[in-house]
């Protein structure tokens, strides 16, 4: 085997942390990635995967507020929906290379395009958030508002975790194979975003839901996001193909993210009898959900920057045959 | 339609829709033959009107252009090889391969399967091309090629591929990268009869001895339900910067939108099951 092909473990910085995984040899071009790096960035896209969870799950706890009869909870569910839907679509159009042409993201509805049926749920979300939020403020048509109230609890579970598909239907190996897993995170991670909202907004009394649902999220936050750092459920060279949410920058994200998330989910155990506990738990799951995003944001680019993660399980594919 | 996002398909064009489509468009480009003269780059650019991409030095080799992008849809690799070639060669000698790279226009395309907008779409010929004027640079294609193909220039802010010169096609003239090519290493014709030629050509290397010889792209049940823009390597294709058994990401979608519903029903039960207590 000629030398100068032979990749594996080159550049510097990421040298530290591949004690963990046996260094894999493999062959590429002068080390360069296959992939073209994604051109998504931060705070943009990982900012738009909370925000799209915490309006989706927001929409659906304000629409069943509505209807057991808890106003605040209510009230504090359809502001949080509507203004994480538009902080989000904010954030998508400023992402575009062409932000004046946002518009043509409604010219089809194609759906083998994650983005354009994201698009539509997210057009649909913020309208029926916006109609609900409005008639919920001024008391004009508590009706339509009720009703625009519940049908965005049906298209809020979708937004929220729609955006798993967006980032695996991509080449990155990273994402793509953790398609069983980014759905469920980003559900878990978006009750928990939600119940914080709830908490933080809300009268004690009438947050009891908020807080059932922050605990609910946490603890699913945690378990998925513990399997796809491990790799358990990824179907190809599980642990090379895991191995960006064990190191560098994502990692670190990680695991701030958890040590947030259960700070955050044992302080919402004692939210129900004390203001500043429900405070200090709505902000620690708040900032447990955005390091979840930004991990899993900043994982994928690095999968995609080093040849490593695309050329090793695809060999291994061949060489199996 | 059966295979729509997966598999061989028996004609692609009008599995996109099109009734009575000419024969499918596409590339041989036969390594063996490669010069590495960077014709195919130059009347690239210059047909295709395609602005500079800087005119840094890699350092690396004669490849000073790195890689396929945004503004560079033909693009020369440069591999120095030394290894024992004969008998008795324990020193090894030196080889060059030299190939030119070029979108896939594969059968099942990422690119096209994710584009939100339709500014991606297929052409009457089989080809991937886009739409300038629809485009309005969300970057999805970037991150769905499995072949790192289609890039976002970020001055003008949409994405750029090679278009196999759609506006050339249409007036029966060939691309200009196969036009200019000295030596016929990038060859355009209808790709049934590339096939055909990429066969016999890799029967005569192999007759010849060179058992390295291996096509890349002309199988119809690989990850993407092969190629319009066939090669003919000799070397793995991972040496060339080309993912060995890549895979269209839309392969696994109707299993990632399950996975989603079940995601977001349980986000509808965990709401549900929260509103359950009195308090």
């Amino acid at each position: 085997m000629p030398s100068e092909a032979v990749g594996g473990g080159r550049g510097g910085k990421a040298g530290r942390e591949e004690r963990m995984v046996p260094r894999a040899e493999f062959r590429s071009y002068y080390g360069r990635p296959v992939l073209k790096k994604p051109r998504w960035k931060a705070p943009h896209m990982p900012g738009y995967l909370y925000l799209g969870g915490l309006s989706g799950a927001a929409s659906t706890m304000g629409a069943l507020a509505d209807a057991t009869g808890r106003r605040r909870l209510a009230l504090t569910g359809k502001l949080t929906a509507v203004a994480a839907a538009a902080a989000g679509s904010g954030l998508l159009v400023a992402e575009l290379g062409r932000p004046e042409r946002f518009l043509h993201m409604l010219r089809v509805f194609k759906p083998t395009s994650p983005m354009s049926v994201g698009s539509w749920v997210l057009a649909a979300h913020g309208g029926l958030t916006g109609a609900s939020a409005a008639s919920a403020v001024t008391g004009i048509a508590p009706w339509l508002g009720r009703a625009a109230g519940a049908a965005s609890a049906v298209t809020g579970p979708v937004l929220a975790t729609y955006t798993g598909v967006l980032i695996a239907d991509t080449a990155v190996p990273a994402w793509h194979e953790a398609y069983r897993h980014l759905p469920l995170l980003f559900a878990g991670s978006a009750l928990a975003s939600a119940g914080s909202a709830g908490m933080i907004g809300t009268p004690r009394g009438e947050a009891g839901p908020a807080r059932r649902m922050a605990l609910l999220g946490a603890g699913l936050e945690l378990t998925v996001a513990g399997a796809l750092e491990r790799g358990a459920g990824m179907r190809e060279e599980a642990e090379l193909v895991s191995e960006p949410y064990r190191t560098g920058r994502a990692s670190a994200l990680l695991k701030s993210g958890r040590w947030l998330t259960a700070a955050g989910a044992a302080a919402t155990l004692s939210a129900g009898r004390s203001r500043t506990a429900a405070v200090a738990a709505g902000v620690a799951l708040t900032g447990g959900a955005l390091c979840t995003r930004f991990g899993v944001f900043y994982a994928g680019i690095a999968s995609a920057e080093d040849p490593k993660y695309t050329v090793v399980p695809q060999r291994a594919r061949l060489t199996a045959s | 339609m059966e295979n729509s996002l997966y598999g061989p398909l028996a004609n692609v064009a009008e599995d996109a829709g099109y009734t009575d489509p000419p024969a499918r468009a596409g590339f041989f480009t036969d390594t063996s033959v490669c010069i590495g003269c960077k014709a195919c780059e130059v009347a690239c650019k210059e047909w295709n009107a395609i602005p500079d991409d800087g005119f840094a030095l890699t350092g690396m080799s004669y490849d000073n252009t790195g890689a396929l992008g945004a503004s560079t849809w033909r693009h020369v690799a440069f591999i120095e090889q030394t290894a024992p070639r004969e008998v008795g060669d324990s020193a090894g000698s030196t080889r060059w391969l030299m190939a030119s790279d070029v979108c896939k226009h594969c059968t099942h395309a990422a690119c096209l399967d994710v584009c939100p907008t339709g500014a991606l779409f297929r052409t009457e010929f089989s080809t991937v091309v886009v739409q300038q004027d629809i485009c309005n640079g969300c970057a999805y294609c970037v991150s769905a090629c499995p072949y790192g193909v289609i890039d976002r220039r970020e001055d003008d802010g949409r994405a750029w591929k090679c278009t196999m010169c759609y506006d050339r096609l249409g007036d029966g003239m060939e691309p200009a990268c196969a036009k200019a090519c000295p030596t016929d290493s990038i060859q355009y014709g209808p790709l049934d009869e590339l096939r055909a030629r990429a066969q016999e050509r890799l029967g005569d290397l192999h007759r010849e001895g060179v058992a390295e010889a291996r096509l890349y792209g002309e199988d119809e049940n690989d990850g993407v339900g092969g190629t319009g823009a066939l090669f003919l390597l000799l070397d793995e294709p991972e040496a060339y910067g080309l993912p060995p058994d890549p895979v269209v990401t839309t392969r696994d979608l109707p299993a990632m939108w399950k996975w989603a519903g079940g995601a977001a029903l349980a986000l509808a039960g965990g709401v549900a099951a929260s509103f359950l207590g009195r308090r």
